[in-house]
């Protein structure tokens, strides 16, 4: 934290001729580094670990490999095949993208209507509901499993995928429309002012004006709802159940925990698994993320 | 074409989206049975063998093999067909029809139709439950008034419960957020910064189960004399310490799991201080250089006071996802080991012990913690709105 001041400044402050601004913010970019590195490591151990031949990862630590990567009998695609097989991380997936997707569409739709109506229609109790959605914004969903478990029991959709896009649409709404509402109200009104002279009826007006002006929000929250559904361990166990049919990766990687509980190649390929899709998304989506956790974090 | 229709003939196309609409309200009933019965895939994709002629296809999905991967492929289409189409045919058949009324009658029924179905699913999924949920938290399995559940709180068993919550409140939220200020702070002025922040970012794509089986192959433990393949324990034996069973020892397991959380929720925090600390205006930074600030004074007596309302909001949004922590401890430990925290215990209230008045009164005590966070957002729309 002794890094000095002026060189490394980004504010285009002079640099002293005499000494190279690389040796005096060395201390600086190698604790950055340090920290990057830090922060990789638990990652790169499931990485590694699951490419690594079964026999040796309990002989040795992983990082032992990386030091020699060129032994023999070091690295194996098996354990892949192996957890997407019989560990039915395969059929999970599936299940995943077919429990996500809609569970992503859905609230995104019905969210940006009312986020709509909200910000722009007036009609009465139209404060007091929205009241409503920001106080739900941080209610626990532990709130809601034990009477939804049990209207989800008695009318049969427990275990069905339609119960859990339901349930993550009704879950993901608050956010949603506090999002889409934050930024429909801030569109200028003289749009709104204009199309309404132009006889424009509000839901041409929102079709045709707000919902492509929007597209940045939506992307935003899409993001948000995908990453959360698709990673969501609570809701799926207390209402999908880990039935092999329908059960989805995080429950599919819980079984593997509970089963294979010491045959670590599994774990890290099944965790690995997991993740891929994720990170995928992350990476090519990272901008519009971080736009969107701004949005949602920073009121002012 | 649809100009001239229009021009020529009006009354025709004014009910030509209506009709649609109907049409798509029956579709979506439709739909809607297929999709409540939980074979409903499989018995459609039946259906459609067997008017295909592919009897043994059809044979195969009624008694549950088959193309079942099809089926349920099937299911997803017309859930999103359903779910999105059905919604966009709601509102434009509903608010065509409705504009088709009287101006007064049509501006009172149409944000209704807006905002309804989001409303109607809120109160079903959150309003209603939450209700339940606080006065089921007052009744025994029998049904009678009691105030049982919330007196078992004061037990050692579940005061050890509470104190770990606060643990995990006080160290994971602190520690996500003073990391990602340093780290936020020091990134800043490097080169490549967005390249070495999405090293820290990162974690936050993974999920909580993914993040615990990652740091539970870190805390592996073998006995005395076997090779350490778990990091942490390498490095300890390395330094000359015994091997130990990190996630079973008391209370350093609680420590250890905290890290996971940190480790994942670092990056946000950082994103948004990130954000914030590159809000304050260089001029304030030369000043303060040139009244001879050194650069952590500038850091922490300048900077940090500055973005004090980013702070809050970071610390207030991780302290929400942290009190209501389950996955990390269910997955890691289940919480036998002294580090039991208020939504495992719910978890395992309701599915394993069936303590339904218990677990209501568990997630009543969650939706209490986050009462205040709760009165400090409405009270700041309401700021808004006024200024607005």
């Amino acid at each position: 934290m002794t890094a000095p001041a002026q060189p490394i400044a980004r504010s285009g402050a002079k640099v002293a001729a005499w000494r190279p601004p690389i040796l005096q913010s060395l201390p600086l970019r190698l604790s950055v580094i340090a920290i990057c590195f830090l922060w990789t490591v638990p990652t790169a151990g499931l990485l590694v670990t699951s490419v690594r031949n079964p026999e040796l990862i309990q002989q040795s630590g992983w990082w032992t490999s990386l030091l020699n990567p060129f032994a023999p009998n070091q690295w194996t695609l098996n354990n892949y095949a192996q957890v997407l097989q019989s560990g039915g991380m395969g059929t999970a997936f599936l299940n995943s993208l077919i429990v996500t997707v809609p569970s992503t569409v859905i609230p995104i739709t019905i969210a940006a209507f009312a986020a709509y109506a909200f910000a722009w229609i007036p009609f009465r109790g139209r404060g007091i509901l929205f009241t409503l959605v920001i106080a739900l914004l941080v209610v626990p969903i532990q709130m809601s499993l034990i009477p939804i478990l049990k209207i989800y029991s008695s009318a049969s959709l427990y275990g069905t995928f339609f119960g859990i896009w339901l349930a993550h649409t009704g879950f993901g709404l608050p956010l949603a429309i506090f999002l889409l509402y934050n930024f429909m109200s801030q569109l200028p009104r003289d749009l709104f002012e204009s199309a309404s002279i132009d006889g424009a009826s509000h839901l041409q007006t929102f079709i045709r004006i707000v919902l492509p002006l929007s597209v940045p929000a939506l992307g935003a929250f899409a993001i948000f709802q995908f990453l959360w559904v698709w990673n969501d361990l609570l809701v799926a166990l207390s209402f999908l159940g880990v039935s092999n049919d329908v059960r989805v990766m995080p429950t599919a990687l819980l079984a593997l925990l509970g089963s294979k509980g010491g045959q670590w190649q599994l774990l890290t390929a099944g965790a690995f698994v997991t993740m891929l899709l994720p990170l995928i998304v992350f990476l090519a989506l990272q901008r519009a993320f971080i736009r969107g956790i701004l949005a949602g974090s920073v009121k002012s | 074409m649809a100009v001239i229709a229009r021009t020529e003939n009006p009354p025709l196309s004014r009910y030509v989206l209506p009709i649609a609409g109907l049409v798509g309200a029956v579709l979506c009933v439709a739909g809607i049975v297929v999709l409540i019965d939980p074979h409903g895939g499989a018995k459609l994709l039946a259906s459609v063998y067997d008017l295909l002629g592919n009897t043994d296809g059809a044979t195969a999905l009624r008694n549950g093999g088959g193309d079942q991967l099809v089926a349920k492929i099937l299911l997803a289409i017309i859930a999103l067909l359903v779910g999105v189409g059905g919604i966009w045919l709601l509102f434009l058949g509903v608010g065509a029809l409705v504009s088709l009324l009287q101006p007064k009658w049509r501006d009172r029924i149409l944000p209704w139709v807006f905002a309804g179905p989001a409303l109607a699913l809120l109160s079903v999924y959150l309003l209603y439950p939450a209700v339940g949920t606080f006065l089921r938290s007052f009744f025994d399995a029998k049904g009678v008034f009691t105030l049982a559940n919330y007196q078992v709180m004061t037990t050692p068993d579940f005061l050890e419960i509470l104190r770990n919550n606060v643990i995990w409140l006080v160290v994971a939220t602190g520690g996500s957020v003073l990391l990602g200020l340093i780290i936020a702070g020091l990134f800043d002025r490097v080169r490549r910064e967005s390249l070495a922040k999405t090293f820290i970012f990162l974690p936050l794509a993974i999920s909580l189960i993914g993040a615990s089986v990652i740091w539970l192959f870190i805390y592996a433990w073998q006995p005395k004399g076997q090779p350490q393949y778990g990091l942490l324990n390498a490095i300890w034996t390395g330094l000359g310490g015994g091997p130990v069973p990190w996630l079973t020892t008391s209370p350093i397991n609680i420590l250890c799991e905290i890290v996971i959380m940190i480790w994942l929720q670092t990056g946000f925090a950082m994103v948004v201080l990130s954000a914030a600390i590159k809000g304050v205006s260089t001029e304030i930074i030369e000043a303060a250089r040139l009244d001879g600030a050194t650069e952590r004074q500038l850091f922490f007596g300048v900077i940090v006071p500055m973005i004090r309302g980013s702070i809050i909001t970071v610390a207030t949004t991780i302290a929400i996802a942290v009190l209501k922590i389950f996955d990390i401890v269910y997955t890691t430990t289940g919480g036998r080991f002294h580090d039991d925290v208020v939504a495992n215990r719910m978890f395992h209230e309701m599915f394993q012990f069936f303590n339904d008045g218990r677990a209501a009164a568990l997630a009543s005590l969650l939706f209490v913690g986050v009462l205040p966070v709760m009165y400090i957002n409405l009270r700041n729309f309401r700021r808004q709105q006024v200024e607005g």
